[in-house]
């Protein structure tokens, strides 16, 4: 039995009917068509399915769709704002914060979390809050760089 | 027109920002399961929960009645397709028939047995879940040494001995090395079996056209057109009805180097149903069915003079093959035998390689393919050397390093290293840690009853892979340039890249070789359609290989676009000079775009010049290059919870010439990442009866980043005289010179308390019991 739900996404509204069981990740990637948020693992251990959910993140592959009726959600499309990049995706360009790209829309997001909670944070408290994101490419180094750069350029 | 005249500063060396990455930060790749088709069915596959039995019947009624399953297919469909093709050939190699589907035995956990398609992806899940397979369990065996021992179950009932090859291979007398020897130290060192993990998984998506009778297959793979020769074999069509597409991967580390049987399948499939199919792995399947790495046993023994001076080498090599051979499994360990003298002048070597099925997965390329084990091998092997002798082994090292006037030097496993100076990285690498200062501070610690460890490595690799006499099938590159219409450069390249950056490093090297603006480079790759034939992108040769053919294309090309800038100037005496052509004599110039549209509008062409301005060059290597380079890693061991954190870790590394030096940190530190997680978190684990314990990422220690300490990278810079480019690669080397150093660091911590060796992943549990047992608990 299909539900009906109505959420916002990158500012512009949806209204889908859905059923119930339709994760997040695959109402905005299948439905939606936003293919900037991946799957890489199921189990919300890798994070490349990030999204933010009025204003946090969240890992899209452990939420119903359902449950984000009447929300606002953030996908990594929606971040360049105007076709401006967002200074966090501009430091990880910089810093060669990505080499396979597919972690990189959730990394991006929780980075960008993270500097909302802690505008000026250690590279220890970096390394911490982008626990929740895996990354088999570049050995974080990197994007711990691009996080500080961000940080330095006030984003 | 739209091409830059001014030639911008040279732009190899430099550490520039990505071409690729304005898509990749914005959400807007492509990857293969972000593809959509009108029709587009979806595949779920049916697998066995068991690592051995036999199948007596498979009931697929209740799947097939299931709203929304347009077909079940299992092993009596593609019986009569062609199997999963092993590539690799060793002389009395026996290679079990790889079918796509499960015939009447399963053989490992995750075996494919049946696929269900449907018209949605859930009601494809639902649907796998209600195909009834009858399985009779079979005693399984997943433990290299155990299979190899009397009476252990047969994985193949054909092959009771469970022994795929053997293989030995001698350099020099090692029966005289041992007789002259005034010391032999013997050492069993494993390589545990890892999980390549890419975060994107494998997928595939098929799409049949009766019309053209063609295939496209979409797949998230290193070697495309190697797919399309081997998939268009299984399936018995014509390859070039096959076209093979690899969007963005994410992520491959040899993973994505090989032929898979979902990719034939969905082939198959889209033909039969006449819809396209997408199959997407979840990250369950790819940790079972998606090939794993390592998986060695290593039996060592090391002959030497009492000062230090190395002369023979022994190994009794058992690698855990895995249930089948995928497409170099048997390949992998003939590796680590060519590698595994390092970089030290041994006089002579012995291997012997036995090749084990187990009911596992099977091994193949991971991240060094064969070159982390022997490098594992024989770094832990010196340093066990170094405490028996009571010498530092840093300065064992120095005394058996081939010299840097050595060069190229014959190795006793027939390998010519190019070029080197091995001393240097080390030596740089211990001012930069103020090595004699460590070590006294070692000593203080020691005393104050502190564990805390110094440990080095210096590795050599094989890398830009390869000659084709060395390898099953083609070691060469090609690339094809091109300047548009409009003046544009296109590239072609066989070396498809998944992550590594080659758009931007070949755009690099055109834009320096033509004086173009980088902006006006577009590199494709991964597509059989559009790119000639290729080889594709493993054992560090994307830019070692495909970026020398990329050379060689560029000065076919530049010839060409002199004559038509001499045509144009009506001059005989032209040089080409910052994206134009220049008249020698009179100064005069002509743009590319100018010479380009003569040459496609080809209005006043001389005779028998032909129109258009394209190059392509196939380059054969004439060797492998030879990285190699230096690893110091710090350690402190927590004497109460075996816990290790790392102080320092210097890596110096010698990659020959750097074309993007943003780039090779990056690789550097990813390697190393891939390398600190075999020596100390990760390890595929399968119990008793075949289970995989670590069957999740919520079992399967990938590094985070709280876990990776900082890498300090430097390199020295040996040219290669194998390429023009002066390149050796740099994606393996951090992988490669990481672990033993770690290893050889925790061991130097625990060296008071009377312990020699470790084997990896060095957890806290495992040095934790350590230490008890050596009493060392304070």
């Amino acid at each position: 039995m299909k539900r009906k739900i109505s959420l916002t996404i990158n500012g512009k509204s949806y209204t889908d009917e859905v059923e119930p069981r339709l994760l997040l990740i695959h109402y905005l990637r299948e439905v939606a068509g936003l293919t900037g948020p991946h799957i890489g693992c199921e189990t919300s251990i890798c994070g490349a399915c990030t999204v933010m959910l009025d204003g946090r993140t969240v890992k899209s592959c452990t939420m119903f769709a359902v449950q984000a009726d009447g929300r606002q959600i953030l996908t990594i499309e929606g971040l360049a704002a105007d076709g401006k990049l967002d200074p966090v995706q501009e430091a990880f360009w910089n810093e060669h914060g990505l080499q396979c790209g597919f972690c990189t829309p959730g990394m991006i997001l929780s980075s960008k979390q993270l500097l909302e909670d802690n505008p000026n944070p250690t590279d220890q408290e970096i390394r911490h809050g982008l626990e929740g994101n895996l990354c088999r490419c570049t050995g974080y180094q990197h994007i711990v760089n691009a996080v500080r750069a961000a940080a330095k350029a006030g984003a | 027109m739209a091409t830059t005249i001014s030639k911008p500063a040279t732009l190899v060396g430099k550490g520039i920002r990505r071409q690729e990455d304005p898509r990749l930060i914005t959400g807007t790749a492509v990857y293969v399961d972000d593809i959509k088709m009108p029709g587009m069915h979806h595949a779920a596959i049916v697998r066995s929960p068991h690592a051995a039995a036999r199948i007596a019947g498979i009931n697929t009624e209740a799947a097939l009645a299931h709203p929304g399953v347009v077909a079940v297919f299992t092993g009596a469909d593609v019986k009569n397709l062609g199997a999963v093709p092993c590539a690799s050939s060793l002389p009395g190699l026996r290679v079990p028939h790889h079918h796509l589907l499960a015939q009447d035995r399963v053989y490992y956990t995750g075996h494919p047995v049946a696929v269900v398609v449907a018209t949605d992806r859930y009601v494809a899940a639902d649907a796998a879940s209600l195909v009834e397979v009858q399985y009779d369990p079979q005693p399984a065996v997943a433990d290299p040494e155990k299979a190899l021992a009397a009476g252990a179950p047969a994985v193949h009932p054909q092959w009771p001995d469970n022994t795929s090859f053997t293989f030995h291979q001698e350099g020099g007398d090692t029966g005289q090395a041992f007789r002259d020897a005034e010391i032999v130290v013997k050492q069993r060192i494993t390589s545990q079996r890892l999980i390549p993990t890419s975060i994107e998984t494998r997928g595939v998506v098929a799409e049949w056209r009766p019309g053209e009778k063609s295939l496209t297959m979409f797949t998230s793979t290193q070697i495309p057109h190697l797919v399309r020769t081997l998939v268009a074999g299984i399936l018995g069509m014509p390859e070039n009805h096959l076209r093979v597409i690899t969007p963005e991967v994410g992520g491959g580390f040899g993973s994505k180097l090989n032929v898979y049987a979902e990719e034939a399948l969905m082939c198959y499939i889209a033909k039969e149903i006449g819809k396209p199919v997408k199959w997407v792995e979840s990250r369950r399947e790819n940790f079972q069915a998606t090939i794993h790495g390592r998986g060695h046993v290593d039996y060592y023994e090391l002959a030497a003079k009492r000062d230090g001076t190395m002369l023979g080498l022994k190994l009794k090599l058992i690698q855990d093959l895995g249930a089948y051979h995928q497409l170099l499994t048997p390949a992998i360990p003939t590796l680590s035998v060519l590698m595994m003298p390092g970089l030290y002048k041994f006089k002579s070597i012995s291997a012997d390689i036995i090749g084990v099925f187990t009911n596992c997965v099977p091994t193949d390329a991971y991240r060094g393919a064969g070159r982390p084990e022997a490098t594992h091998g024989i770094e832990r092997m010196v340093d066990i050397l170094a405490a028996e002798l009571h010498m530092d082994p840093a300065e064992i090292r120095f005394k058996n390093f081939v010299g840097k006037d050595e060069f190229p030097y014959a190795t006793t496993t027939g390998l010519f290293y190019d070029s080197g100076n091995y001393a240097l990285p080390l030596q740089n690498a211990m001012a930069q840690v103020d090595y004699a200062g460590l070590r006294q501070e070692q000593a203080t610690a020691r005393a104050a009853g502190k564990l805390m460890g110094i440990g080095l490595s210096t590795y050599g690799e094989i890398c830009a892979i390869g000659p084709s006499a060395a390898m099953p099938a083609g070691g060469w590159e090609s690339a094809t340039v091109k300047i548009e219409p409009s003046g544009k450069v296109t590239v072609m390249t066989g070396a498809s890249p998944h992550g590594q950056g080659e758009e931007t490093t070949f755009a690099q090297i055109v834009a320096d070789e033509l004086g173009v603006d980088i902006d006006d480079v577009m590199v494709v790759h991964g597509d059989t359609a559009v790119v000639q034939y290729g080889i594709g992108t493993f054992g560090s040769r994307g830019t070692a290989v495909g970026g020398a053919a990329l050379f060689y294309a560029l000065q076919e090309l530049k010839a060409k676009i002199k004559k038509f800038g001499a045509m144009l100037l009506g001059s005989d005496n032209v040089s080409l000079v910052g994206g134009s052509c220049v008249d020698d004599a009179t100064g005069k110039s002509v743009s590319f775009a100018e010479m380009a549209v003569a040459a496609y509008h080809a209005k006043t062409l001389p005779p028998n010049t032909q129109p258009g301005l394209v190059a392509t060059y196939f380059w054969e290597p004439p060797n492998f290059t030879f990285p190699f380079g230096a690893h110091i890693v710090v350690t402190d061991v927590d004497r109460e919870t075996g816990r290790i954190s790392i102080r320092r870790y210097v890596a110096v590394d010698d990659c020959g010439k750097i074309i993007n030096p943003l780039l090779v940190a990056g690789q550097v530190h990813g390697g190393v990442a891939q390398g600190l997680g075999q020596a100390l978190w990760e390890e595929a684990v399968y119990d008793e009866q075949g289970q995989l314990i670590t069957g999740e990422l919520t079992d399967y220690a990938l590094p985070k980043a709280s876990f990776m300490p900082l890498i300090e990278s430097s390199h020295t810079e040996t040219p290669s005289p194998v390429n023009p480019l002066g390149v050796k690669g740099v994606g393996e080397a951090g992988t490669i010179g990481c672990s033993p150093a770690v290893v050889n660091s925790v061991v130097d911590a625990l060296s008071p308390l009377g312990v020699r060796h470790i084997d990896m992943p060095l957890t806290p549990q495992k040095i934790w019991k350590l230490i008890v047992q050596s009493g060392g608990l304070s």
